[in-house]
């Protein structure tokens, strides 16, 4: 998920060319407060003119407690954004209060109700440890996302490098994320220079379970990628474990071996997974 | 609409343009600056000229200073500066005045 201001028109006209999965449209923290109405007219205009090729549009709109989250709303809806990303989001009323908006928008413009989905930034302690009532507050939510600079600031720590600081906020928001069936994106990575570090950090997430990471330079897609793209080996694996599975389910076998391993029905999904996900990321051929 | 005040959106970085506009002598005024006038000139002066009959607009001065913007960029910087110099800021008609 590649942030862009949606005030910068040359950023916003042709980002797909990256091939990101998908663009953050920014109208909070990256617009200036007396630049708030004319990022709103740049967003509409490039939801309804640009063509992005597929790549997602999601919208980070101001904050439930600026003047500016209600236009920011009707703004986005009526461009036909695919989702909208709820900042500094701290409990479920945040995600029903933005639920209730979204819905009137959608009478309002004529986009189909429910259509709008939703995605809740976690940025401060609260935040955290209310993860699981936020993942579950609502059908539109598809995702919840760690902010990692508000986060450190409420912690009264600060971003390190390590990871240290913000080990208990991404376990916590990746269960609760699993617990609702939900997404869980990782925090961006704002040292462009450091790759190894960039990298390091997306190993880390892509281990803990995490479905993505917000990025804010095209320079950072090609590592995500190559990390959360499964292996050509994990593939044929998980294709062999897939296979076997269902053949053996047929002859009434339960554990077996693949490649040495012991495979039974709890590899299933996990090998499916994978499978989905080389699908997605276009590196499956195969006949699943 | 009408033009109580001089407003301006949008900046001179590339691929963006900034959108002047003031109370108008009775006509739509139009002043156009562009590395790419006499390629998209024309282009540019429809836009804006559609844009402001939208937006119900026949009595203003309007400069435009160009520096590569896309059809949506101009659009959005003219209604940008309109609707600053008439102080509205909400329950703006997104897909009908706006589009």
């Amino acid at each position: 998920m590649m942030f862009l201001n949606a005030q910068k028109p040359g950023l916003i006209k042709d980002p797909y060319i990256y091939k990101p999965d998908s663009i953050m449209l920014d109208l909070e923290d990256a617009v200036a407060e007396n630049q708030k109405d004319a990022a709103r007219f740049s967003l509409y205009h490039a939801l309804k003119e640009i063509d992005y090729h597929g790549v997602e549009r999601v919208i980070r709109i101001n904050g439930l407690d600026t003047p500016y989250w209600q236009e920011d709303i009707r703004c986005a809806v009526a461009g036909g954004c695919d989702a909208i990303r709820i900042p500094k989001t701290e409990s479920a009323l945040d995600i029903h209060l933005v639920e209730e908006k979204v819905l009137a928008a959608e009478k309002e413009f004529g986009r189909p109700e429910g259509s709008t989905l939703l995605m809740a930034a976690i940025e401060s302690a609260r935040g955290v440890m209310k993860a699981l009532d936020i993942c579950d507050a609502s059908e539109r939510l598809f995702g919840i996302a760690l902010s990692g600079g508000d986060y450190t600031k409420d912690l009264q720590t600060h971003i390190t490098g390590t990871g240290i600081e913000l080990m208990g906020a991404r376990q916590n928001l990746i269960i609760a994320a699993r617990a609702a069936g939900k997404q869980c994106f990782d925090k961006v990575y704002t040292n462009l220079n450091d790759t190894e570090g960039f990298r390091k950090d997306v190993e880390t997430i892509h281990l803990m379970g995490f479905d993505g990471k917000s990025i804010i330079n095209p320079r950072q897609i090609r590592i995500v990628h190559e990390i959360f793209t499964p292996s050509q080996k994990d593939i044929a694996f998980s294709e062999k474990v897939v296979k076997e599975i269902d053949s053996k389910k047929a002859q009434g076998i339960g554990v077996f071996t693949v490649d040495g391993k012991m495979i039974d029905i709890a590899f299933y999904d996990g090998a499916k997974r994978t499978i989905e996900l080389a699908k997605a990321s276009g590196v499956y051929k195969g006949e699943l | 609409m009408i033009i109580q005040k001089p407003g301006i959106a949008g900046t001179l970085e590339s691929s963006d343009a900034q959108v002047t506009v003031e109370p108008g002598d009775g006509k739509i005024e139009f002043e156009l600056e562009s590395a790419v006038i006499n390629q998209y000139g024309l282009q540019i002066r429809k836009i804006t000229y559609d844009t402001l009959k939208r937006l119900g607009i026949d009595n203003v001065k309007i400069k435009i200073v160009d520096k590569g913007a896309l059809d949506c960029t101009l659009k959005a910087r003219i209604e940008g500066a309109v609707y600053r110099s008439c102080n509205q800021y909400n329950d703006l008609p997104w897909g009908g005045a706006i589009q």
